[in-house]
């Protein structure tokens, strides 16, 4: 039991001995508390600005991780647009701002347990694989640069699809929300 | 422990299951919205955790993370669209009430 004890005390100071995992344990409490937060809270903005506490502490994951070009697009779309729109949503849509208490008590039982399960399941697939780690990646001198050069060089015809997806759904977006004139 | 990827692979699944159990049990529509981007979200932390600490580790997985954002905004462009037009047809953005198909 005690040198169970102290295997498991050596490994926690050798995991907090690397700056980086302090800070990726800081973010992951941080996004799992705004997560939870948005379950538990009553009021919808809250909800919302609880999420977006999240989404930007993905941000951070991201430049942690070597992906700053990501990071920037996740604060940007996420952390902006997406909590915008959202909060456009609401105050276009909902008179009272309360969420009501669940009225199905049974099914939200059932979900909750159907969801631990679920994880259950995925703890389990992780800690069993045995990952195999590769070299060290290359981001490149310049983050953005190498990603514009792979998008544009190898990557070019999803990049025109998910233009004209995008364009696609905006304007799609823009003809349902838009008032019908009888 | 120097192999950090399984700590990122089960924040994503945290994310995943919180994100599953927002969607299924909220009722207003545009929370379920949220919960569908977090789930997203925890795909996307996955795609950027094998691109650094997978076998392989390349800029792809960024680059797939970027395209899935993309398609994460025109869902939730049309989504909130869509919502738009039912709560001005029915008045109501409670999805248990959205049951059109029933009756």
């Amino acid at each position: 039991m005690g040198a169970n004890l102290a295997v498991i005390w050596d490994n926690l100071t050798a995991f907090f001995s690397r700056g980086s995992n302090i800070v990726f344990t800081g973010l992951a409490v941080l996004i799992i508390s705004a997560a939870v937060l948005m379950i538990n809270y009553n009021k919808i903005v809250h909800m919302v600005l609880a999420m977006a506490v999240a989404f930007i502490g993905l941000g951070g994951l991201y430049v942690l991780l070597a992906a700053e070009f990501v990071a920037i697009v996740q604060i940007l779309i996420y952390g902006g647009a997406m909590t915008i729109l959202m909060i456009f949503g609401i105050m276009m849509t909902r008179h009272t701002n309360q969420e009501e208490q669940p009225r199905r008590p049974v099914f939200n039982a059932l979900l909750l347990v159907g969801v631990i399960v679920l994880f259950g399941l995925l703890f389990y697939a992780i800690q069993g694989t045995a990952f195999v780690t590769g070299p060290a990646l290359d981001p490149g001198a310049d983050n953005t640069a190498a990603i514009g050069e792979l998008v544009f060089n190898n990557h070019v015809i999803p990049f025109e699809l998910v233009s004209v997806l995008l364009t696609v759904a905006f304007i799609g977006a823009i003809v349902m929300a838009k008032r019908e004139e009888e | 422990m120097d192999n950090i990827l399984p700590s990122y692979l089960i924040l994503g699944a945290i994310l995943f299951c919180i994100g599953l159990y927002g969607a299924l049990s909220k009722k207003n529509a545009i929370i379920v919205l949220l919960s569908i981007e977090l789930m997203l979200n925890a795909s996307n932390l996955n795609f950027v955790a094998f691109a650094k600490y997978g076998p392989a580790p390349a800029l792809s997985g960024q680059i797939f993370s970027l395209f899935t954002i993309t398609v994460a905004a025109a869902e939730a462009a049309v989504g909130v669209a869509i919502l738009l037009a039912l709560f001005r047809n029915r008045g109501t953005s409670d999805v248990v009430e959205m049951d059109h198909l029933k009756h």
